[in-house]
């Protein structure tokens, strides 16, 4: 085994995995942040989404040698204004369902609004399709997305 | 109150066992709703009211600090329950709902008196009238207990915002100063319950109890079960169904770091008949990514059984040729053979439904630590009772030392109904000696599933001179999810695989439904809204086609032959109203509609699409009517029906699940997809007002889909959709031309 340090949610720990080890399952069983979800394994579903560098990467793709030197945020260090934005509109336009994609969701609409504070819907569309619910809870998402960014909603499609 | 939802008084209402000071009233919820979706064996038999001694399986607790604790059998799985149960009893006990809580679902499911699950659409339907007499008695017992304690008469006493107040001179207790010496009186027998008119919660959108949780990763789910020396362990199950090892080379595995041991996963009949669980070879390992690594590197020789070259056109040419004989009826009145002798003109179609997939996003997994004198089962469960004994099983231990853990489930549809997860968590846990959570991956989880049933189904619809619909006829041919699951159906008849077709509602004359169970040995399972999924596509599309054939509008020919059907009635005609039906869509679009009755529940739903190039459809708006009766949390019933609806456009549009020698050939969201965010439709959501008998939530958004999609598409081109999905390996039937 080798050592490796990561910087996650601001904290350093240095974990001993090996270097292609998914950083998702670095997260989950070394580090207890459970927060984020295993739901593919190949980059296809969006439930293990968390952001390096403020950029939204699948971590179930992601060896922790690529994030090494890397600013980690996972749904457990979202607290930046956008990121509370975010789950307070969650919040209000009552989300969830099951709940289980919505760490992911969160991650990617929390670097989608970072970026773009005022997302168009083909924004939106282009941002969070990555980001499977299989609780189709599509449409409350695109209107709480809005709602943080202060955006008009249309549910016109 | 429904005859269905009356309790017996003498089953209901007595005061259980104390949990720690405060007041309990305990009370007993039928079974009838779960036998249905109950074990595979074992289990309880659901007790049934007045033939045995009380046996509560529910309790309202009101602790000296005030705080309301119920304790129900249901799972959370998305569907909304640990709201909408509180708020049942919130309402009639008149306390705020943020001081009440779901309290743990019992560990011990042995104990209960009704078979514990979750499904069927159940949850609210087979609690309402009792939760609220509970809630109603608690308040008449703490009302009693004021007015005693302040010696005035208790029609002088109201109960309020968890308080009592002696109306004349504004005295006031909290329930928590009361409970106590409420626990000492008489529970009464038959409460007084609010008028609806009344009610503060019951038919207002609630925001739910669980949501913050939910958007800040706390909220615990099956995968993120944490125990002091826990292993994880990846299985390696044969791809064929019914395969079996016949030689491992493990060494390589063996030799990846942090693998601790290789287990072959074998059953013995008895517990291959109870889980269902397919054979496998397991590696146990420190962490998650090591046992993969390890599964890897395995080298396993499959004995491939007699599945081996089963493939789907196989499983068609066998459906197809047995629907060339008569079936089992299933529903025959009049003569539809004759009449279909005599008519002026008459249509016959064949339509196809491919196996499903569940796919919910949590990947089947469960926790379990078997020591020398118990078992503790950590599992994102909808069957606590089937895992429970299942459980006891695999252990060798008797079934009350299984204790059941329950979580959040991430996503449920009828899949988590099942065992075989349990099962090889815990014989994991006992063959290395620690707490051990399996995880499956997604292809595991796409291509060892519990699937919905294939079918082939064979119509006919007569017409007499006029061009009215005098005779309608369907054959449905597929596998018995009670046949797959041991059971051997009553007369011949699998309720499951006719239901939304047996019941077809039109006035039609001469109806004949009948049935043939196909044996086939691809394992299968409750799939979201059952066999409502697949029967209502086929009937609500193939009577678009009797429309077609009839010269007349498919909205206007179903009013006409639902006349006498009054709540698919209402919800055909505020779905088609709100939809703006018989004005023009926008340029480009064109739309279709059905309806169908599931689970107690009708609803309507008008699709507006529009087709690309490449012939693929796109789903702009949805409008859904719903009557469900009695409403508990419209928001939740909105939710449900948005994602019903997403469920089965998903499917309509591209669940495609495919057998090649033996083996399914999906596994990922590549090759299963589902609908993403930038294909979801606006969808409007439209409640009846209804104090009819009241249905499930859950399932009943699901069946009008893909009919309402396939008859926009039959509009728009003219050819019907006779076979789902629409999209099949990236390609549209539509520009295939079929």
């Amino acid at each position: 085994m080798s050592a490796i340090t990561l910087t996650v949610n601001g904290r350093r720990h240095t974990v001993d995995a090996p270097p292609d080890t998914p950083l998702l399952w670095v997260l989950r069983d070394h580090l207890d942040l459970t927060g984020t979800k295993f739901g593919c394994g190949m980059a296809l579903c969006g439930a293990c989404t968390v952001q390096l560098d403020g950029s939204p990467v699948r971590s179930c793709s992601t060896p922790i040698s690529a994030a090494t030197g890397k600013s980690i945020t996972t749904i457990e260090g979202l607290e930046s204004d956008v990121g509370k934005r975010l789950q307070a509109a969650w919040i209000a336009e009552e989300v969830p369902q099951c709940g289980y994609c919505q760490s992911g969701q969160l991650m990617s609409a929390a670097a989608l609004l970072a970026k773009n504070p005022s997302p168009s819907d083909a924004d939106i569309d282009a941002a969070m399709s990555g980001n499977i619910c299989r609780c189709g809870t599509y449409q409350r998402i695109r209107r709480a997305i809005h709602r943080a960014a202060g955006t008009e909603v249309s549910d016109e499609r | 109150m429904s005859a269905d939802s009356k309790v017996s008084r003498r089953d209901f209402l007595k005061t259980g066992a104390t949990v720690g000071a405060g007041l309990t009233v305990a009370f007993y919820l039928p079974s009838r709703f779960m036998e249905k979706f109950g074990a595979t064996r074992g289990g309880l038999p659901g007790a049934a009211p007045g033939s045995a001694p009380f046996a509560p399986n529910g309790w309202v607790h009101i602790g000296s600090d005030g705080l309301v604790t119920i304790t129900v059998d249901k799972s959370e799985m998305g569907q909304g329950v640990n709201t909408s149960l509180p708020m049942i009893v919130a309402e009639e006990l008149e306390v705020d709902l943020a001081s009440v809580r779901v309290g743990p679902t019992p560990e011990n499911p042995s104990a209960w008196s009704r078979r514990m699950g979750t499904g069927g659409s159940s949850s609210v339907r087979g609690s309402y009238e009792t939760l609220r007499k509970a809630g109603a008695a608690a308040r008449e017992m703490l009302v009693a207990a004021a007015a005693q304690q302040w010696g005035v008469d208790a029609s002088s006493c109201r109960a309020e915002k968890g308080a009592v107040i002696h109306t004349p001179t504004k005295r006031k207790l909290g329930y928590g100063e009361l409970a106590a010496r409420a626990a000492k009186l008489p529970v009464p027998e038959d409460p007084q319950l609010k008028d609806p008119k009344d009610f503060n919660l019951l038919g207002k959108p609630i925001p739910r109890l669980d949501t913050p949780e939910k958007v800040n990763g706390k909220a615990r789910f099956g995968i993120d079960v944490r125990l002091p020396g826990m292993l994880y362990a990846s299985i390696e199950r044969s791809a064929v169904f019914g395969g079996k090892v016949k030689k491992v080379d493990d060494a390589r595995a063996k030799a990846v770091p942090g693998v601790k041991k290789i287990v072959t996963v074998g059953w013995s009949a008895d517990e291959e008949k109870a889980a269902r669980a397919q054979q496998g070879v397991a590696v146990v390992a420190d962490h998650y990514w090591q046992a993969m690594k390890g599964r890897r590197a395995l080298s396993i020789e499959w004995d491939e059984g007699t599945n081996a070259s089963l493939s789907s056109e196989e499983i068609t040419t066998r459906l197809a040729q047995l629907s060339e004989k008569p079936g089992v009826e299933a529903r025959k009145e009049g003569d539809a053979a004759a009449a279909m002798n005599s008519a002026a003109k008459k249509i016959e179609a064949i339509y196809e439904v491919p196996y499903l997939a569940h796919a919910t996003m949590e990947p089947m997994n469960c926790t379990a630590h078997v020591t020398a004198d118990g078992c503790d089962v950590w599992a994102p469960t909808q069957g606590q009772s089937s895992a429970q004994r299942v459980a006891a099983d695999v252990a060798g231990l008797p079934v009350e030392k299984v204790r059941v853990h329950t979580t959040y489930l991430g996503g449920g549809f009828g899949r988590r109904s099942e065992t075989d997860f349990v099962a090889e968590a815990v014989r994991l846990s006992k063959e290395v000696g620690a707490p051990v959570q399996v995880i499956w991956t997604r292809e595991d989880d796409v291509r060892h599933d519990f699937y919905r049933p294939t079918t082939y189904n064979k119509f006919g619809a007569a017409f007499d001179a006029s061009g009215n619909p005098i005779a309608w006829t369907h054959r449905i041919v597929g596998p018995s999810i009670s046949v797959s699951k041991g059971r051997t159906p009553k007369d011949g008849i699998d309720g499951s695989l006719v239901e939304g077709a047996a019941n077809v509602p039109y006035g039609i004359p001469n109806i004949l439904v009948e049935q043939t169970i196909a044996d086939l040995p691809i394992p299968l399972g409750y799939w979201r809204s059952v066999g409502s999924s697949h029967n209502a596509f086929v009937t609500e599309s193939f009577f678009d086609e009797v429309a077609h054939a009839a010269g007349k509008d498919p909205y206007e020919l179903r009013r006409a032959l639902l006349r006498d059907q009054p709540r698919h009635l209402g919800v055909l005609d505020l779905a088609a109203e709100k939809a703006g039906w018989g004005r023009k869509p926008a340029e480009g679009r064109v739309r279709g509609i059905a309806v169908a009755e599931a689970f107690g529940s009708y609803v309507a739903e008008v699709a507006e699409i529009s087709i690309e190039k490449g012939g693929k459809p796109r789903v702009h708006r949805v409008v859904c009517a719903v009557d469900c009766g009695p409403i508990v949390n419209p928001d939740t019933i909105e939710a449900q029906m948005q994602g019903g609806i997403v469920y089965g456009l998903s499917a309509a549009l591209y669940g495609d699940i495919t057998i090649d020698r033996g083996r399914v050939s999906q596994g990922n969201f590549n090759d299963y997809p589902v609908v993403r965010m930038n294909e979801m439709p606006a969808v409007e959501v439209y409640i009846v007002k209804s104090s009819e008998k009241q249905g499930g939530i859950g399932e009943p958004g699901v069946p009008p889909i893909a009919p309402a999609l396939c008859n926009a598409i039959f509009t728009a081109t003219g050819k019907p959709v006779r076979k789902l999905p629409l999209i099949q390996r990236g390609k549209s039937r539509i520009a295939m031309g079929e």
